[in-house]
């Protein structure tokens, strides 16, 4: 599996409807490891960003208030069939998943 | 008047082994449906397959929203991905099953005539391992949930048809001994199967309802929203007997194994439509 992120755009009009899933842990740092009783060391995305056509059209900040394998759902205006839509992520550990798909 | 009161619970008593020894599976499941019916006499018999949401309105419009994108789908493709691949003799998973792929979820649980016991689709998956010279999958980590998650979304659609074969004693004990489970109290709560999921279904524990008992096996696994994570029958019903307050039996021990077995055989009928998304 080449990436942990799923994508599914539905364009009606000049309007597109986004849907994203991404498998990450999102951690909070304050979370104890129920058999060690150690604290499980904060892990969580920090920037999700989506590019059309490699301008941003959201750029989403997280913390650790996100739960565990993040959905995250918008619309945004100006779309084209063919746009070039992309979706990236990038955590405090410095850790990046990205995936493109085009819009139709 | 306290032996008029004994001789009249032993008068029950014994009217109630009478019952239970002339019953045969398909009664109680012709006796469980119809249970069910008269509760809530609006709910479509098919719908039931939908677990909770076939009785919370409010609970159903969130999972239809949920549904538009399933977090079970990558749990999906990791079971494909493991059911595909070949281990080192060069036999696959599906050359150990005589089904289709697609064939394969609805014929578990079954009652294996050799062994004398229930196989579960866990187990069958295990069974091949151990027929390929390969290690058991830990019942409580993802790799076989999401195999079972793969061969659950396979056979979408197909009905449950768990059969108790009357020339096989086995089967019935069995049957009966996952009967006896899912009726009897436990716990320091004190609490039965039945209690929570037939004589009190539909109504709140706290905020959430309770789910009703016909049509809990055809979802499984399930993806959890609370946990984040997959989880498999065995494990919900570890979960179940923990919030009793009694000690949970191991995943795929007799006493579960039976369970579901019989609970399976009272969904006979129903749609499988796993994997399923819940809270």
């Amino acid at each position: 599996m080449a990436s942990n992120i799923k994508i599914k755009a539905k364009l009606s009009g000049d309007i597109a409807d986004i849907k994203s899933l991404m498998i990450h842990p999102m951690e909070t740092g304050a979370r104890k490891d129920p058999d060690t009783g150690e604290l499980v060391p904060m892990h969580h995305i920090t920037q999700l960003t989506f590019t059309n056509n490699d301008k941003p059209v959201m750029v989403a900040n997280f913390s650790t208030a996100v739960s565990k394998n993040p959905y995250f759902s918008f619309k945004f205006g100006g779309a084209n069939a063919g746009d070039k839509l992309k979706v990236s992520w990038v955590d405090n550990l410095g850790r990046t998943d990205e995936l493109e798909t085009v819009l139709k | 008047m306290e032996k008029a009161a004994a001789v009249l619970v032993l008068c029950f008593a014994t009217m109630l082994m009478h019952s239970v020894a002339l019953a045969g599976p398909e009664e109680d499941r012709v006796a469980f449906v119809a249970f069910f019916k008269s509760r809530f006499p609006d709910i479509p018999f098919a719908d039931y397959a939908n677990g909770i949401y076939a009785i919370d309105r409010d609970a159903r419009e969130q999972w239809l929203a949920i549904e538009d994108f399933p977090p079970y789908e990558f749990a999906i493709e990791r079971g494909q991905a493991l059911w595909q691949t070949a281990f080192p003799n060069g036999k696959t998973f599906g050359e150990c099953f005589a089904q289709q792929q697609e064939d394969i979820r609805a014929m578990y649980p079954r009652f294996d005539e050799l062994s004398g016991e229930v196989v579960t689709l866990e187990m069958a998956i295990n069974n091949c391992r151990t027929a390929n010279d390969q290690s058991l999958l830990a019942y409580d980590e993802g790799g076989i949930v999401d195999i079972t998650a793969f061969l659950a979304f396979e056979a979408r659609g197909k009905k449950l048809h768990v059969r108790v074969p009357d020339d096989q004693p086995g089967a019935l004990q069995a049957y009966e001994s996952g009967k006896r489970f899912y009726y009897s109290k436990r716990g320091q709560m004190n609490f039965a199967c039945s209690d929570c999921h037939v004589t009190s279904v539909g109504q709140y524990v706290r905020a959430d309802r309770l789910s009703s008992s016909l049509g809990h096996p055809t979802h499984f696994p399930v993806y959890r929203s609370k946990l984040g994570e997959m989880i498999s029958l065995h494990q919900r019903f570890a979960g179940c007997v923990r919030d009793v307050r009694a000690k949970p039996f191991a995943l795929q021990s007799t006493e579960f194994r039976n369970l579901e077995y019989f609970l399976s055989y009272m969904s006979n009928g129903l749609e499988a439509n796993g994997p399923g998304a819940r809270k």
